[in-house]
């Protein structure tokens, strides 16, 4: 056993270079104040800097101007977590991100996160993404209005007044163990284990310092055409979803990302994070006729295109009326509804199914809605707007909901949320 | 340079380890690096005060365990069936608080403690079955202690012979900082379950033991491990008491504890969140053997 772990590391080609770099940056020793896992992490030097590593196959880079896993290029799978912290003091909570920083960086290296040496504790990484390259592993942190009311932590005055727990909308079903957090961890990757790794390990390394409050793994099939192009994954009502994501910089910036000045200095460069988790009832969609499914939708449900028209990212043309002066998208389709109000948003969906609902047997199978926006009254305008007319209503219930602050991306020798601690 | 001081490192774990008995492990590691492995097993720590210290309190355990024992089994065989209810959860609590020195004897850790399911899952029946588990049936299932007699004999006889064979016993460090993270990994997974005393629903006593019993070990090694990692002892304090003042909720008038049954999945889920937050620190104690 101590003879093959030996060969690993030794396998291990780090450059000259990211030595000195990582001998230096643990000289420097910043302290952690943790003992536990996080000890034991300063102990055996794992570097409190750490760089992305561009040689790696399949990376997604942690530092930049927005986080990981917002614009990153959907992946296949999710892990999300919603956080509760047990810490007391914002001191200690800064410590907790200055901690995970260069966790998630060797986690996005597709690297351990610290090298066991010592037989009488246990593993520093729980090791179950070994031998596995970095599968595009995207890591998003975001933080919830709980935790602005936290009055340990004395962020109060923090607070963006945008950031609130979402309005009732209609039919919400909400259940309390998928419901809220103070924190999210939002793991993306194209392979499960990798993506459920990065959680486990962030959390068990803060441990005593946060608690999981409720997690959902979902996944997302993505097919790929002749040509080798990615096309829009499909939910579990074999839907296309995300057709109208914004894609371009303009877009980005118009919809998804916090320009200077929109919200509170530390989510410049943010987005906010809206997830939903919506159980769709597989069973009686399964007995609906393909026409009431596509008028559910008011898309073709073969190619996407919006009704009237021939391609998925043809323009939708709610207005339109056909000969007897009825509208072509219908009146209580999804899409109809949901463009009678100007604001966008940019969808991050996976589809989950865990099992059998208990009291009714049905399938716990639907969305794990995931969406991005610089302000979530966007997504509050367009629930609205879908309202109880949504034909899709009769098909799905809305179980969990958070909104989480996702901090702008990391600055090389920063850490996590670095301007919420600074403002 | 780096690397070699963590090879050697490893090399010393492993060797160590090795030294617990597999004398063909200790072989292998040893092949080609003789030289790293002597000169770290050099500065390995004994711990011998510690591990004595240890071995006392197992035997003290033991020796309240024994009389605690006799004093249940005659209620018991005197019919006495809400006497012998009332002595059932209390004596209990000395055999789990030394529950990782009980445990290295494979035959008599059963013997006493078995429960049913356990048996079942191993292909044997209610028979075969012996130990305060099947008294606690008799008491709280089957209402009478009638026809248990050998049973009950049976377990003065082998809590004797427990007590008698601790004498033995070496007591290793790792036996120490191993058994303090399996007392609360019985914690975990049985105790806050239910599954412990599924009769009796006295779980929280057998609880509380447990983590007493951890809690003593992490009290001997507190010194070593102050001296090696201060942040680490701290916390392990601070978890203790996040765990004991989350105890005291339950507790009852006549310093025992509520039924198993009065918790809440909200209780069980804090008690185990605790639990857990205490665990993965105390894991860390080996910290003081590399």
């Amino acid at each position: 056993m101590a003879k093959s772990t030996k060969e690993n590391f030794m396998d291990k080609k780090l450059s000259r270079r990211k030595m000195l770099k990582m001998t230096g940056a643990s000289a420097a020793g910043v302290a952690i104040g943790a003992s536990g896992l996080g000890g034991v992490l300063k102990a055996f030097g794992v570097p409190q800097w750490l760089d992305d590593d561009t040689s790696v196959e399949n990376k997604v880079n942690f530092y930049g101007k927005h986080q990981s896993g917002i614009a990153t290029e959907v992946q296949s799978h999710v892990y999300f977590a919603s956080l509760s912290v047990l810490v007391k003091s914002k001191a200690e909570l800064q410590e907790l991100f200055k901690m995970w920083t260069p966790l998630a960086v060797s986690l996005m290296n597709g690297q351990q996160i610290g090298e066991t040496t010592n037989g009488h504790i246990p593993p520093i990484d729980t090791g179950e993404a070994v031998g596995v390259d970095a599968k595009n592993l995207s890591i998003t942190f975001g933080v919830g209005p709980s935790l602005f009311s936290n009055k340990d932590l004395g962020l109060s005055q923090l607070k963006p007044t945008e950031l609130n727990d979402l309005p009732h909308f209609p039919k919400d079903q909400l259940e309390e163990a998928y419901t809220g957090g103070d924190m999210c961890i939002q793991a993306c990757a194209d392979d499960p284990q990798v993506a459920f790794h990065a959680v486990r390990n962030l959390v068990r390394a803060a441990s005593g310092k946060v608690s999981v409050n409720w997690t959902q793994a979902g996944y997302n099939s993505i097919p790929v055409n002749k040509e080798g192009k990615r096309e829009t994954p499909r939910n579990l009502f074999a839907f296309k979803d995300g057709t109208e994501n914004p894609r371009s910089d303009k877009a980005m910036n118009d919809v998804v990302w916090i320009q200077n000045g929109e919200s509170k200095p530390w989510m410049t460069n943010g987005s906010y994070l809206i997830v939903r988790r919506i159980q769709m009832h597989l069973e009686t969609w399964d007995r609906t006729s393909l026409k009431a499914q596509e008028e559910t939708f008011g898309r073709y449900r073969h190619n996407g295109a919006p009704f009237g028209k021939q391609h998925e990212f043809d323009a939708v043309d709610e207005q339109r009326k056909d000969d007897a002066g009825n509208y072509v998208v219908p009146e209580t389709s999804h899409v109809f509804l949901a463009r009678q109000v100007k604001a966008r948003i940019m969808r991050r969906a996976f589809s989950y199914a865990s099992g059998v609902m208990d009291h009714t047997g049905a399938y716990d199978a639907g969305l794990l809605f995931i969406s991005f926006q610089k302000d979530p009254q966007q997504f509050t305008d367009i629930q609205n707007a879908l309202g109880r007319l949504d034909k899709m209503n009769e098909y799905i219930t809305h179980r969990g909901s958070g909104v989480f602050a996702c901090f702008p991306g990391i600055k090389k020798g920063s850490y996590i949320g670095e301007a919420l601690f600074n403002a | 340079m780096k690397a070699t001081s963590f090879a050697a490192l490893l090399l010393a774990g492993g060797v160590v380890m090795g030294g617990c008995g597999n004398s063909d492990d200790t072989a292998k590691n040893g092949d080609s690096t003789t030289e790293q492995s002597t000169s770290n097993s050099a500065t390995t720590n004994t711990l011998d005060k510690e591990t004595q210290a240890y071995k006392d309190f197992a035997l003290e355990q033991l020796d309240q365990f024994t009389k605690a024992t006799e004093e249940f089994v005659t209620a018991f065989k005197d019919g006495d069936i809400e006497k012998a209810k009332a002595l059932y959860p209390t004596a209990r609590m000395y055999f789990e608080r030394s529950e990782p020195i009980a445990e290295s004897f494979g035959d008599l850790d059963p013997a006493i403690d078995a429960r049913l399911a356990d048996l079942e899952a191993e292909g044997q029946t209610k028979e075969d079955w012996t130990g305060y588990h099947k008294l606690e049936y008799a008491l709280w299932e089957d209402s009478t202690t009638k026809g248990y007699d050998k049973v009950a004999d049976k377990l003065i006889a082998d809590t004797k012979e427990l007590r008698a064979r601790v004498e033995t016993v070496e007591v290793t460090p790792d036996m120490m900082i191993n058994g303090a993270v399996d007392l609360l990994n019985e914690v975990s997974t049985s105790k806050i379950s239910g599954e412990e005393d599924i009769f009796s629903h006295t779980d929280l006593y057998d609880f509380k033991a447990n983590v007493e019993g951890a809690e003593k070990i992490f009290e001997i090694l507190e010194p070593s491990i102050k001296e090696k990692d201060a942040a680490l002892a701290e916390n392990l304090t601070d978890k203790f008491n996040a765990v004991n003042d989350l105890l005291t909720n339950y507790e009852t008038k006549d310093g025992g504890y509520v039924s198993y049954t009065k918790l809440t999945e909200k209780d069980t889920k804090a008690l185990s969140e605790a639990i857990n937050q205490l665990g993965e620190p105390l894991s860390q104690m080996g910290t003081i053997l590399e």
